[in-house]
């Protein structure tokens, strides 16, 4: 016999270290899931068609759409938000250099900016100023103009090498 | 907007899918990565599906040179043909293709699979696997069969596959030595669908040129490659305009796009020739 279709779903995954077990429904998706259900609002839900980039999360280590991912793909998934990511404090750095730099306004697009800036850090190395253009091209901010942004990607990329190779 | 899914189950392997697929009554819906699927749901393109996920399939997931074929699962990702050795070696088009799909965290989750049965006229593998004379591998209740690209994309996210089918594999000729390939668009932004975009491919047969976001469907351009195998660049230019019927909307007229895809053969050839056209 077929496993019949659900239009609710129970999910087991770890979120931000903690694991959580909960019934979906159907179309949920899983920044709606992380928000609404879990009280997670890091990841903000923005244009909710993957085109602005504010839901980014990180799933399974690396940066997802929160929007075009369904909660019930996420049954077995390891989930990182702006919070467990601030919690842990592996993007501290990231986010000093944020501040430093004034590169957010309004602060809707940074927890994505934040999640995708962290998988581009993630692969080490320096990279420079048109990678992390191309690599942030997904991630829409309306305040800054990008160029701060830039500005601190770039410093906390080469403040990270430097701290390996000294 | 929210995703109205009218249900949802997880298949175990193809057998499985397929058999959710037949239960559906013909509301059901094939969900791979979900890059474009979910989309069309939060917009409420698609309502009520009844979401097959076969996105847990190991099967239909990876890379294999067999049978003297590339043959690439209907589950790699766009990020895992990106960084694939083989795909590298015998598909670079590939490869080129990926760096102007989307964004990175796009590239993460969707899959070679998922593009061709979208089918979306603006996307690049359709236009890639067309230009390369490849196989799309389809299995359905009653078996398995094998349509080659040509025949595959019939209109704006139409294809080849009938109800109850799902697509597991994509088969590529292995490269020839001084195989070459150049894939070449125009975007409005990094990452947007390209207002036109081309797939040359070069053999010792001759060559393979096809266009993309150019029409309903990617088109193989065949007065073009007639002209380019006479080694006629300019005539072959003229070809492609006049074998291609552009749309025009919000992001460039037809009239642009027509002049635009000349402009990116001639930029092609230069590629492809490391010399002036």
């Amino acid at each position: 016999m077929t496993e019949a279709f659900r239009d609710r779903i129970d999910i087991a995954l770890t979120v931000n270290g903690e694991p959580v077990e909960a019934r979906v429904p159907a179309g949920r998706h899983l920044v709606d899931f992380l928000r609404l259900d879990l009280g997670l609002t890091g990841a903000h839900a923005g244009c909710e068609h993957g085109v602005c980039g504010a839901c980014t999360i990180q799933v399974d280590g690396q940066a997802v759409r929160g929007c075009l991912m369904l909660a019930a793909q996420a049954d077995g998934a390891e989930v990182w938000t702006l919070e467990g990511l601030t919690e842990q404090g592996v993007i501290r750095d990231l986010q000093d250099a944020f501040v430093a730099r004034n590169a957010l306004q309004c602060g809707y697009c940074t927890p994505g900016m934040l999640a995708s800036i962290k998988e581009l850090l993630d692969m080490g190395g320096v990279p420079d100023r048109a990678t992390i253009r191309e690599h942030l091209s997904g991630n829409y901010c309306r305040c800054t103009g990008y160029e701060a942004i830039i500005d601190a990607v770039e410093t906390v990329a080469q403040a990270r090498a430097g701290r390996i190779t000294a | 907007m929210k995703a109205l899914a009218g249900g949802y189950a997880r298949a175990k392997d193809v057998a499985h899918a397929l058999d959710l697929l037949a239960a559906a009554d013909g509301m059901g819906r094939v969900l791979a990565g979900g890059q474009s699927l979910i989309a069309a749901m939060n917009m409420r393109l698609s309502t009520g599906d009844m979401l097959v996920d076969i996105s847990r399939i190991e099967a239909l997931r990876g890379v294999t040179v067999e049978g003297g074929t590339l043959r690439i699962g209907a589950l790699t990702r766009h990020v895992d043909i990106g960084t694939d050795p083989l795909v590298a070696e015998h598909a670079p088009l590939l490869v080129q293709a990926v760096h102007h799909i989307a964004h990175a965290a796009i590239r993460n989750r969707g899959t070679i699979g998922g593009s061709l049965a979208h089918a979306d006229p603006a996307a690049e593998f359709p236009a890639c696997v067309l230009a390369l004379g490849g196989t799309i591998h389809l299995q359905g209740p009653d078996g398995m069969r094998a349509v080659a690209a040509e025949d595959f994309f019939v209109d704006v996210f139409e294809t080849a596959i009938a109800e109850g089918e799902i697509l597991t594999a994509i088969t590529l000729p292995l490269i020839e030595p001084g195989e070459r390939h150049v894939l070449i668009e125009t975007a409005r932004r990094s990452g947007d669908y390209a207002l036109a975009g081309l797939c040359l491919v070069k053999r010792a047969a001759g060559h393979r040129l096809s266009a993309f976001s150019v029409g309903p469907r990617p088109i193989l351009a065949v007065a073009a490659m007639e002209r380019l195998d006479a080694g006629d660049a300019a005539g072959a230019v003229q070809a492609l305009r006049n074998e291609i019927d552009p749309p025009s909307d919000t992001q460039a007229s037809a009239a642009y796009r027509r002049h635009l895809a000349g402009v990116l053969l001639t930029r092609a050839l230069q590629d492809l020739t490391g010399e002036t056209a």
